[in-house]
């Protein structure tokens, strides 16, 4: 097993390399001038040094490993620093964004809280509601409970959430008036009524995100049951007198967890990219939106570091599932 | 099903002619022999919602295709004076700000949705396939194939997307103008990003298939790769293509409409389903019923793909067909 993990995190970094690699390439084709937005007035020897300025007249694979050296060994630097007060990265140029000319690594540690709240709050609520759907609707096969669930299911897969989000804006916030529909990502929770608020803020985003999360999750929660319900151990168990209670809830689940808990970690890293679209519905301050206001503005940096950081998320989690695969389950075998 | 059961059948359950077993094999001998796909028909058919998707989404693809044809108003025409209008039976839909008609803008929007889900899900089926058979079939390639696939699993898509949307707009812009351009992107950039679920089963079950004895009796007789994998490979993993295919359309479509909402699709004045939810959105209080056409026409359409999917699934899988 531990072997196996160190083989794959050693696997993880050519992988990594080589998508960074592909993400600098994608954005080196861009058309797009960071000097767009300096006015017409500022003249063109200005503009050639800010350029210059911004790191821009280097040749292609000296910025590539400036970058490089910037995101993994300034930035982790920066971290050190901020953790035990040292000064290791002391003068070092970091990874800067060009909208704000200040660090972009500081700019996603201020957004990453909203998007957890948010998206996590999301994730948790729903695997809370999945596995109970997932677990009757496959103990009552083919009942009205089931056949609600997979139509509940369906309809979850299917309503992308633009438009989902738009619906519950128009229903609870429009029609009814009971949530607002922006999220207030500067409201401080300090007494009852404030965190009543935030409660208010935040459910409808949540509802959007785990309508999806749910509906895929009980889908395999169900399945992965159904596979397990009829199998011979599920029989002996029954022979042996035990309570049906303790059949479903001990012996299936345990075993129907296993591919679900591995499908739960690969969900979250994809959860960020989701979640791009309800934080836009919503307004919300998140990392999702700070990528999309980064894509509008040209802002390189940012974006190649951020999709990086995507990257790099997909991976660690994709590394995760198959570690907990193999631990859960000890039929699997890596070595 | 037992002897006894074939001699005793519930009264009232079965045709009186079944009770008596030399009609019943009669019956049989002189049936023809059933080909496979109307086996699939008939387990397809007992699959309600499966059969309600499908009608509908024939339904949606008649709809936004020869709608236009009885339809005639012109989906880009402005009428001021006609603006912001309810359903009313010159304009069953409403108009928008500029007084468009919303019915003509829906069926232009769909035209271009649909045609960008079918074309992303066959370009993305081709890539799929090619690669999966490929990687199954030869066994140098495997490795670096299915390589290739996890890194493009690894890469985050929606950000990449929205990447390149960015970036090749404008030259594609320049050289097709701007409506093909845009549709040229959306259809290789939702293709190349999506061609990787199909590859993987695809190479599982070519895997399966190369050891079977059929194969091996095939390659005896001195078939050629190219023949083994197109006369005897491709019709066999047909099943898991055809699923895949079903549900590629939806993906598609939802894909394309999330760029067009976020400003990053076709053109302002180019409708789409998801660029007319977008414009809605910013009427939101006061004309909500816009937001909801173009919102329920993809639903819909992504909901009938999937129960299609979902029946076709069933229908093709020979472990659940005649059960």
């Amino acid at each position: 097993m531990l072997t196996f993990t160190i083989r794959r995190l050693i696997l993880a970094v050519p992988t990594l390399l080589f998508i960074s690699l592909v993400i600098f390439l994608l954005l080196e084709l861009a058309p797009g001038d960071p000097m767009a937005q300096v006015p017409l007035t500022v003249p063109a020897e200005v503009k050639e040094k800010m350029r210059l300025a911004l790191g821009l007249g280097e040749p292609m694979h000296i910025r590539f490993w400036k970058w490089l050296v910037q995101f993994f060994w300034i930035e982790p630097q920066v971290l050190i620093d901020n953790i035990f007060g040292t000064s290791l990265a002391e003068g070092q140029l970091r990874v800067i964004s060009w909208q704000t000319r200040s660090p972009v690594m500081d700019i996603v540690v201020q957004r990453i809280p909203q998007t957890l709240w948010v998206v996590g709050t999301a994730y948790v609520v729903a695997i809370l509601i999945a596995l109970p759907i997932g677990i009757y609707s496959a103990y009552r096969q083919y009942s009205w409970f089931d056949q609600m669930g997979t139509f509940v299911s369906m309809v979850g897969f299917s309503v992308p959430p633009f438009f989902s989000g738009v619906l519950v804006i128009v229903i609870f916030s429009v029609q009814l008036g009971w949530f607002p529909s922006i999220y207030d990502t500067t409201h401080v929770v300090d007494s009852w009524d404030s965190f009543v608020y935030q409660l208010k803020q935040m459910i409808m985003p949540v509802m959007v995100l785990a309508l999806q999360i749910t509906a895929q999750l009980s889908r395999f929660m169900r399945a992965s049951m159904l596979d397990n319900l009829n199998q011979d151990y599920v029989r002996t168990a029954r022979a042996k007198g035990l309570s049906e209670y303790v059949v479903v809830m001990v012996h299936v689940l345990r075993n129907s967890m296993i591919p679900v808990v591995t499908v739960i970690a690969l969900g979250i890293p994809s959860i960020f990219g989701g979640a791009i679209i309800t934080e836009q519905v919503f307004k919300v301050n998140g990392i999702g939106q700070l990528l999309i206001g980064a894509i509008q503005a040209n802002d390189l940096p940012m974006v190649q570091t951020l999709t990086f950081i995507f990257a790099v998320l997909i991976v660690l989690f994709n590394l995760i599932a198959d570690v907990l695969y193999g631990i859960l389950d000890p039929r699997i075998r890596y070595d | 099903m037992t002897d006894k059961e074939r001699f005793v059948p519930d009264e009232g359950m079965a045709p009186a002619s079944t009770a008596v077993p030399a009609a019943g094999q009669m019956e049989e001998l002189h049936q023809p022999p059933r080909s496979q796909w109307l086996d699939v028909w008939d387990q397809f058919k007992s699959h309600r919602g499966a059969l309600m998707g499908g009608a509908l989404f024939l339904l949606i693809i008649l709809a936004v295709y020869a709608g236009p044809l009885v339809w005639d108003l012109e989906a880009t025409q402005i009428d001021i004076r006609a603006r912001n209008q309810g359903p009313s039976w010159a304009h069953p839909f409403g108009t928008d700000q500029l007084g468009r008609d919303m019915l003509a803008r829906m069926m232009a929007g769909g035209a271009t949705s649909v045609s960008v889900g079918l074309t992303a899900m066959l370009l993305a089926l081709f890539l799929g396939s090619f690669i999966g058979v490929m990687a199954g079939f030869f066994k140098k390639l495997d490795g670096p194939l299915m390589r290739l696939t996890d890194l493009f699993l690894a890469l985050p898509l929606l950000p990449l997307l929205l990447v390149m949307m960015l970036l090749f707009r404008e030259p594609l812009n320049a050289a097709f103008g701007p409506e093909q351009g845009i549709f040229i992107l959306i259809v290789i950039s939702i293709g190349v990003t999506s061609w990787m679920p199909t590859a993987r089963i695809v190479r599982g079950d070519v895997l399966a298939l190369k050891e079977r004895e059929f194969v091996m009796a095939a390659r005896s007789i001195g078939t050629t790769n190219s023949g083994l994998i197109t006369r005897h490979i491709l019709p066999n993993v047909l099943s898991p293509i055809m699923v895949s295919a079903t549900l590629g359309i939806a993906t598609a479509i939802i894909t394309e409409s999330s760029l067009s909402f976020l400003g990053l699709g076709f053109p302002p004045d180019f409708p789409t389903w998801g660029r007319l939810l977008f414009d809605a959105t910013d009427y939101l209080q006061q004309y909500p019923e816009r937001v909801f056409w173009p919102g329920m026409a993809i639903s819909l359409t992504v909901l009938s793909v999937n129960y299609l999917g979902d029946g076709l699934r069933d229908a093709l899988d020979p472990r659940i067909r005649g059960r």
